[in-house]
């Protein structure tokens, strides 16, 4: 077992992309970095944090990203962005079997923060017009730093998202959350809290992942081509419609109706119907995954 | 500004806006034509149930009244700052919000929003920011995070980043700052009935703002980069000239 959980961006791209098929734009030997982090005193990185490029996924011809958690967190600057947008735009030209985007982001690199804001919603536009042209997006989402802040958004507008266990998915990271309302409201060093909240499973189990793998490269390789088949096989689905929003809207606001009282994600796992619902952190992925695929909610 | 008289220089030939716990919503008349209007005030956190209505409103735009335009009023301090809207997946609700939005646009709506008062973050980014072209008045207020919470983050220290938001664009927040990186279009100031109209009347659903930050000077790098990645060809050269 390959963790992808302790691998960097490029040991996921080899790990996940069928052996020696990654060719990477805009390589780190260009030498490309953020024009602000030097004025900060902050270091560099010569991919600024993101490898992009285009692959082979079961033979089938990709793009795909890879953010470096290890850089600043994967943090959005105006070059890490830049190189999204263009994988994105690129993908409009040259039509792909799919987008495959492997996230790991703190979201907006707040040290330089308003280009970093623009960049998100650029890389936003530029993934719903990829959708718009029929080709797929998947994202993967089990890095140790997450997805969040932007990132968190970027990664919900993609068809589908394969996340792991120890993987999490949200928008305000909760040391924001701490500093702005104080740690009864959340408690950022409760670390079994932030994963009922932020993981993995809790994601799973309100639908807002497809998949929940073991952390390991190769159940995300073949979670991520599985997703890449089904939206092909529904191509109608890839791209946005008025039903399918509405069904969404539906779906998020019976979330709200149903668990809007709930105070800790436990309650909502109880309220799902979850018999042991306090168990659930300790089993491992494909068991939680057959404990719950029939009670958990789908859009 | 507040909303009401916001909505009275931008509609003076008459609007139905309500207000219901800091979400706006109604109709106005512009260029005599009626336009949606949606957005929210009193610098509303943007939690679960305001993304929703806010979502709602666009898809009952479509549904109901096919490309009549739609007008975005952005009043937000952000995404609300709370566990149980993060319990809920607040970046779902964000997301589907910012879906709908590209679907009106996909559909022929054409989408413009104002900052009159603040744009924080996460509210921001899936309303204004998802518009054909974003304006902003003045005196409004625009950033991501609030210092505080910046420094803790960054382990920057708040004396520094205070100092830094004083002079640095990239990291000081304001309508010059954004409209210099092309985040904005435009810094509305006199009739604004008059600028609104005109801006529905130019409003593309292409996304120009990284060429408009080169051309303004306040994103060197954001349409190079992204050029290079398209073309792969003349990597060295597309850069070198376009650097700062």
């Amino acid at each position: 077992m390959n963790s992808y959980l302790e691998a960097h961006a490029r040991e996921r791209l080899d790990a996940v992309l069928d052996p020696g098929s990654f060719r990477e734009f805009l390589p780190p030997s260009l030498r490309i970095v953020s024009p602000h982090l030097g004025q900060l005193d902050a270091p560099v990185s010569f991919d600024d944090g993101v490898a992009i490029g285009a692959g082979k996924l079961f033979g089938e011809p990709i793009l795909v990203a890879a953010q470096e958690g290890g850089f600043m967190g994967g943090a959005v600057g105006e070059v890490h962005g830049a190189k999204l947008t263009g994988l994105l735009q690129r993908a409009l030209r040259e039509r792909p079997y799919a987008v495959l985007l492997l996230l790991e982001s703190g979201g907006v690199r707040l040290h330089e923060a308003n280009a970093g804001l623009i960049a998100v919603s650029e890389v936003m536009r530029a993934l719903l017009e990829v959708r718009a042209a029929g080709i797929p997006v998947i994202v993967l989402v089990g890095g140790s730093n997450g997805c969040f802040g932007g990132m968190g958004i970027v990664a919900c507008c993609a068809n589908a998202i394969v996340m792991s266990e120890e993987g999490r998915l949200a928008m305000s990271g909760p040391e924001v959350i701490e500093t702005a309302n104080g740690v009864e409201e959340f408690d950022a060093r409760d670390r079994a809290l932030v994963w009922r909240t932020t993981g993995g499973k809790h994601r799973y189990l309100l639908g807002d992942c497809q998949m929940l793998v073991a952390d390991d490269s190769a159940a995300f390789r073949q979670a991520a081509f599985e997703l890449m088949q089904e939206c092909h096989a529904a191509a109608a689905t890839i791209s946005l419609t008025l039903e399918a929003l509405e069904a969404e809207q539906q779906f998020l606001q019976d979330r709200v109706d149903d668990f809007g009282a709930a105070v800790d994600p436990l309650d909502i796992w109880q309220k799902i119907g979850l018999a042991d619902a306090a168990n659930l952190p300790m089993l491992e992925a494909d068991a939680f995954v057959a404990a719950t695929a029939q009670l958990r909610r789908r859009p | 500004m507040d909303w009401i008289s916001l909505a009275a220089q931008l509609f003076p030939h008459g609007h139905t806006i309500v207000e219901q716990d800091n979400f706006l919503t109604g109709t106005a008349q512009v260029d005599g034509a009626t336009v949606s209007v949606i957005g929210s005030c009193g610098h509303a956190p943007i939690g679960v149930e305001i993304a929703l209505l806010q979502a709602q409103a666009v898809l009952a735009a479509v549904r109901n009244f096919p490309q009549r335009p739609i007008v975005i009023l952005v009043d937000t301090q952000g995404q609300r700052l709370r566990h149980r809207d993060e319990m809920l997946g607040i970046n779902s609700y964000m997301a589907h919000l910012g879906k709908c939005m590209a679907l009106a646009r996909s559909q022929g709506h054409k989408i413009v929003a104002l900052v009159y008062d603040q744009a924080l973050s996460g509210g921001f980014i899936t309303s204004g920011m998802m518009a054909d072209a974003c304006f902003a008045l003045p005196q409004a207020t625009i950033r991501v995070m609030g210092l505080p919470a910046m420094a803790r983050i960054t382990k920057v220290p708040l004396e520094r980043l205070t100092e830094l938001a004083k002079s640095n664009p990239v990291f000081a927040p304001g309508p010059v700052n954004y409209l210099q990186m092309g985040g904005i279009d435009a810094i509305w100031d006199g009739d604004l009935a008059l600028q609104l109209a005109e801006a529905l009347r130019d409003a593309s659903p292409q996304d120009q703002r990284s060429a408009a930050g080169l051309q303004r000077g306040g994103r060197s790098q954001a349409f190079p980069v992204a050029q290079a990645v398209l073309d792969h060809v003349n990597l060295h050269a597309n850069l070198r000239d376009n650097a700062p």
